[in-house]
């Protein structure tokens, strides 16, 4: 390997939260003309290591140096001045204000609205971006924002650019276009960094690897020189195969019929298109799509949280007999006697309460229990320890706030809730999203237990491959629509993806 | 009949120190920062006011206009922008409860111009009956040239004293700072949101102590405009009332734009006074009724604009919000 | 360089004893501020002080009422705020209740025997402070209106409909004010127990106990808390929020009501616009500095009363202004609330590491 020097040196950078180390002395050097994919699960470091970098964090210790120079990067603006720009998973970018507003927005230029309209004209041209300067950013699609979003750090003239994880809210062929402008810039002679933990990403875009593994410095390479086998075991530690069990279904009977849901959201935008599948009992129906296809819409409207437009969702119990759960409250639909369990995304901010602690978190589905005007708290109480000792989630006590708790423990807390109620229906939306690899396991067993035992589980998920080896169904949406539902069992990734992006494809 | 040509001047004066109270507070709530204390801020304004002029009154010099005019105008400036500057050490700085910080603003604004108000013969050991401050009022209140002399025009345009004509250009100017300026666009990113703003390289806390100052600075010039021109130099406890409160509600009146305000101001101010001008007969107690007025009307309009709520009449996304960077 | 960083776990200790520096760190400042301006000793500031709340059994009691009185209007807004939901009407409210009572003694003060009066002042006043509450929360439970200042602006509708009624009723003729309502037969008087102080002393107290048990223990009081902490959550678990709120509102109205009966029946025997006198926005105070505890409120309540009429104490002796409470109030609640930083984040002082150049 040739003799270069990097153009940003980190040393000894250690960050931490509270008391958790969120990065540990991590050394990590970013050259000119390359792209380094900065490689990590969920939780690993990678994103407050580039929030380091880019101003947003100060490090506890440790130095970084740009052209070797010592640098203090204070504040963003201390980041752009030394040309480092940093393009954030949750955009950064104001709903209010244009696209050249927003761009010109912390820039100590001439104020001229015109001027910057014509200045991201000229960089659209150079690398084939599409920007409407004068377009507010609550009308624009999320690529659009992307868009927005890097403009913005060309415009600022940065050429050490951070991507953090840009494609997750992309379809493959705007992730094509995206890589094909990165590598533009490449040959511009910039360096980039993008952060991901997608595998196949890595060796499509980048030129050298670093991975990053609880909060520490596993090792760089050239990507060339590797294969995702190595990065694997580089990323978990230690040797993995995704050997998640899939026992048969049992006794499959049709438990959920959805026929024509069509949701519309507040501002009118079409969420949800035409959808009808049957989710069986003892069995998981997995749900495929690239994120906000309808998915989250999906789930609340059978848990009676979305109000639809048209369209029926029955629930068969187990004598046959059908109910109509739409237009129902969750609190109506468990007075019909359905018992729906749902773990749904946003977990501290819908499933738990974040400054509540354990037994009062595992009230929240049983205090109307009784007809008492009081609330039963022994019994939360005594659920919130058999959870903490059956699932094993760490925390110092019952009485202790769940957002103190660290993710995968968080989740536990929430599944162990949702299924201690003998659920016929289980719901779960990105249930492992943030987690580590054991709790994850954690999770997948307890969703195959709760078939096992008889329940409909409906099962959104991200991550492809967790879903072939996971669900014994795959359902397909895109764009609101259902553009097919395969059986989990000989599906190929190649497939869904390609279902994922346009419909048609393989169907029932 | 109902007598036009007078009432609109009395209108424009009773909106007066409701316009800076309410450009004021809407330059403050663009930064995000919900500053109920407005109410004791004006007090604060307007007794700080009245305290420079007293002592200059009673100082037994010699009273240059401009000294008359000045001493009383740096003195309400410095006395407001002080009251900012407590609301964002609190509420920026140590991060408080704004909308409890705004209260105990109140309470302490409020208080002070009650007690200083009330006590200040008594504290400053002067041998006068009372605080009238007659000629720091006569000059404060000077009209326009020509007011009395063009007829009905006079009286409606050029009846006011220079503080009015400067409520109106403030609005004016406030309008396009928030609009047309490189900082004004910056604020409102601040008050949208304040993490994009500090990612863009933008001082969020600086700009939310300096719109927040400045924002108290005009509201204060409010309270000073209230005692010097309208209340002719004499202050009475709790005269001032409850104008602060109604200055906040005009911000959501006014879908925080300035602009707005110097009509809505005037609108208010025309509600204040209707009691004035509907005929009662014999019964005195109706006319508590009418003083109703300008509550009912916010009421109204706070439940209208809340039914039509369009994307662009929302209030600046992160009000009431305290923002800290590496919170997790 | 200063560095400031969220704490893990707050110990109970560290917790009040932060708070405790704030509030003696404070009453010294208010003492200097005292002292500037009236020019009396430090040990004549605090004797004027205690002297205030403690120099007599009569002031005592005084203390102990008004402490009664700010502690209920303080209870009425706290499951409101546990909510989210800003209700700074409490004032009107209290006000309207009031008016409602004293309506009932004008009105049915000859006709009625004494023991139906006062049922039905207490139903009319519990009544009317619950629809000043309802109101706003109405439309904050449809529309999302803005409750801060709906609520608000009801104060003043309610200082106008007394206002009204203080001509309307006047007593004597000419004087605006309706003055004590049957000051010959004492109808519609809330009855005294022992003394005439303890009746509202005693009311504050069962109040206290029933609104901790409330909030803590029922299952309204769990719904409340966790529309409080996240209306989606609420909304996941089935809770109705629109209804909650409108049931909240209701409910602290309600309490206002009876603070406004104890001020008309039991107290001052009439009504006025300063009948409240800005209690409804210390309550506001005395809540959140409690962090809505209201065993806790009985402490912030007395605190500030304590301030209140120590400052007033000390006011009149030096013939000074009313209004020096506030500003004292004020300071007070000013270092409370700052102090409420140094219990949640942690500040810690660090090297520059002295070859390091920003670069810029």
């Amino acid at each position: 390997m040739e003799k270069r020097t990097p153009t940003v040196k980190m040393r000894d950078i250690t960050k931490r939260f509270g008391s958790v180390l969120a990065n540990d002395k991590v050394w990590l050097d970013i050259y000119r003309g390359e792209v380094l994919a900065l490689l990590g699960e969920n939780g690993s470091g990678k994103t407050t290591l580039m929030n380091m970098l880019s101003g947003i964090y100060r490090p506890d210790e440790g130095e970084i140096y740009v052209d070797d120079k010592l640098v203090d990067i204070r504040s963003p603006k201390d980041a752009f001045d030394l040309g480092i720009g940093m393009i954030h998973q949750h955009f950064k970018l104001v709903d209010v204000l244009t696209a050249a507003e927003n761009i010109t927005l912390g820039l100590k230029e001439k104020y001229d609205l015109k001027a910057v309209a014509e200045r991201v004209r000229e960089i659209c041209d150079k690398y084939g971006f599409e920007v409407d300067p004068d377009q507010k950013i609550y009308d624009m699609s999320v690529s659009q924002k992307q868009t927005v979003e890097i403009v913005k750090v060309l415009y600022r003239g940065a050429d050490i650019l951070i991507l953090d994880e840009p494609t997750a809210v992309l379809t493959p062929q705007e992730t094509d276009k995206l890589f094909a402008v990165l590598r533009n810039m490449r040959n511009d002679g910039k360096a980039i960094v993008i952060i991901t933990h997608k595998m196949h990403e890595v060796e499509a875009i980048s030129d050298r690897v670093a991975i990053l593994r609880h909060g520490q410095f596993v090792g760089d390479m050239l990507t060339k020189n590797t294969d995702a086998q190595e990065m694997t075991n580089m990323m978990v530690g230690h040797a993995v195969t995704l050997n998640i069990d899939r026992p048969d279904p049992v006794d499959p009977k049709p438990r959920i019929e959805v026929k024509g849901l069509t949701v519309r959201s507040m501002d009118g935008i079409l969420k949800l298109d035409d959808v009808s599948f049957t989710a069986y009992s003892g069995e998981i129906l997995g749900i495929a799509g690239i994120s906000g296809c309808g998915q989250k819409e999906l789930l609340e409207a059978i848990a009676g949280l979305q109000p639809t437009e048209s369209g029926s969702i029955s629930y068969i119990n187990d004598d046959g007999e059908r109910e109509e759960l739409l237009g129902k409250d969750p609190l109506a639909i468990a007075d019909m006697g359905v018992a729906l369990s749902f773990v749904p995304e946003d977990r501290l901010g819908m499933g738990l309460v974040g400054n509540m602690d354990l037994s009062q978190n595992m009230m929240l589905r049983s205090f109307r229990r009784g007809k008492s005007i009081f609330t039963d708290r022994k019994s939360p109480k005594a659920l919130a320890e058999t959870v903490v000792e059956e699932l094993e989630v760490n925390t110092p006590g019952i009485t202790t706030p769940v957002r103190r708790l660290s993710g995968g423990n968080v989740q536990k807390v929430l599944v162990g809730r949702e299924i201690s109620f003998a659920p016929t229906v289980l719901l779960t939306a990105y249930a492992v999203r943030g987690l580590d690899i054991n709790s994850s396991y954690t999770i997948y067993d307890l969703i195959n237990r709760q078939k096992q035992k008889g329940v409909a589980v409906v099962y959104v998920g991200e991550d492809l491959d967790v879903l072939l080896e996971l669900a014994d169904r795959i359902l397909v949406l895109c764009g609101g629509k259902v553009s097919g539902i395969v059986p989990g069992r000989g599906a190929t990734k190649r497939n869904i993806g390609m279902m994922m992006t346009k419909l048609g494809g393989a169907s029932e | 009949m109902f007598d036009i040509v007078s009432f609109i001047p009395r209108a424009v004066m009773q909106g007066i120190p409701l316009m800076f109270g309410c450009v004021g507070e809407t330059i403050t709530e663009k930064s995000g920062n919900l500053n109920l204390g407005t109410a004791g801020v004006m007090y604060v304004g307007g007794i700080c006011g009245v305290i420079g002029a007293f002592l200059y009154e009673n100082s037994g010099a010699e009273m240059s206009t401009f000294l008359t005019i000045a001493i009383p105008l740096l003195c309400c400036i410095l006395g407001s922008a002080l009251m900012g500057l407590l609301y964002c050490f609190l509420t920026v700085t140590l991060r408080a409860n704004q909308n409890v910080t705004g209260l105990a603003m109140t309470t302490f604004g409020i208080g002070v111009g009650n007690f200083f108000g009330g006590s200040l013969i008594k504290l400053v050991n002067i041998d006068v009956p009372s605080v009238v401050l007659t000629k720091t009022s006569n000059v404060f209140s000077k009209t326009l040239p020509f007011a009395d002399d063009l007829g009905w025009f006079g009286k409606i345009f050029l009846n006011y004293s220079f503080l009015a004509y400067a409520a109106i250009i403030i609005a004016v100017l406030a309008s396009y700072f928030l609009n047309k300026t490189r900082p004004g666009l910056q604020l409102r990113a601040v008050g949208e949101s304040p993490a994009t703003a500090d990612a863009a390289g933008i001082d969020v806390i600086k700009y939310k102590y300096i719109a927040t100052i400045v924002g108290s600075v005009i509201a204060g010039l409010g309270g000073l405009y209230y005692v010097m021109d309208y209340a002719c130099g004499v202050w009475s406890n709790n005269a001032f009332g409850d104008r602060g409160w109604l200055a906040i509600a005009l911000v959501i009146f006014t879908v925080w734009r300035p602009s707005l305000s110097i009509f809505a101001s005037i609108i208010f101010g025309g509600l204040y006074i209707l009691n004035v001008y509907i005929p009662t007969g014999t019964d005195l107690a109706i006319n508590e009724i009418y003083k109703m007025a300008p509550y009912v009307v916010t009421i109204i309009v706070l439940v209208i604009t809340s039914i039509r709520s369009r994307k662009e009449n929302q209030p600046p996304m992160s009000l009431g919000l305290p923002y800290f960077r590496e919170e997790r | 360089m200063i560095q400031i960083s969220k704490r893990g776990a707050v110990s109970r200790k560290r917790n009040i004893a932060i708070r405790l520096a704030a509030i003696v760190l404070a009453i010294i400042v208010c003492a200097i501020i005292t002292m500037a301006t009236t020019g009396t000793d430090p040990f004549a500031v605090f004797s004027a002080f205690i002297n205030g709340s403690f120099g007599s059994e009569r002031k005592l009691w005084i203390f102990l009422q008004d402490t009664a009185i700010l502690l209920i209007i303080s209870l009425a807004v706290t499951p409101a705020f546990k909510m989210h939901c800003w209700n700074l009407g409490a004032e009107g409210q209290v006000l309207a209740g009031a008016m409602a009572a004293a309506a009932c003694m004008v009105l049915l003060g000859d006709t009625v025997s004494n023991g139906a009066l006062i049922a039905c002042m207490v139903i009319a006043s519990v009544v009317t402070g619950a629809v000043w509450a309802g109101i706003p929360a109405l439309f904050k439970a449809k529309f999302n209106t803005n409750e801060t200042l709906f609520t608000l602006m009801m104060n003043y509708v309610a200082t106008q409909i007394v206002a009204y009624f203080c001509v309307k009723w006047e007593n004597p003729v000419g004087s605006c004010t309706i003055g004590v309502i049957n000051a010959q037969n004492e109808a519609g008087w809330l009855p005294q127990l022992g003394n005439k102080y303890l009746l509202v002393i005693m009311v504050a107290i069962i109040m206290t106990v029933l609104i901790y048990f409330y909030l803590n223990y029922t299952k309204h009081g769990y719904e409340i808390a966790v529309v409080g902490e996240s209306e989606r959550t609420a909304r996941y678990i089935g809770i109705k929020v629109p209804r909650v709120i409108i049931r909240t509102m209701l409910f602290s109205g309600a309490i206002c009501g009876v603070a406004g009966l104890l001020l008309v029946g039991g107290i001052h025997h009439t009504v006025s616009t300063s009948l409240v006198g800005g209690q409804g926005f210390t309550a506001v105070m005395v809540s959140w500095l409690a962090a809505f505890n209201p065993i806790v409120m009985i402490l912030t309540s007395a605190l500030l009363i304590f301030m209140g009429s120590g400052a007033n104490q000390l006011a009149s002796s030096c013939g000074l202004n009313q209004s020096f409470g506030d500003i004292l109030t004020g300071v007070l609640i000013f270092f409370i609330i700052g102090s409420e930083f140094f219990v949640q984040y942690k500040i810690s002082f660090r090297k520059k590491s002295k070859e390091a150049v920003k670069n810029v």
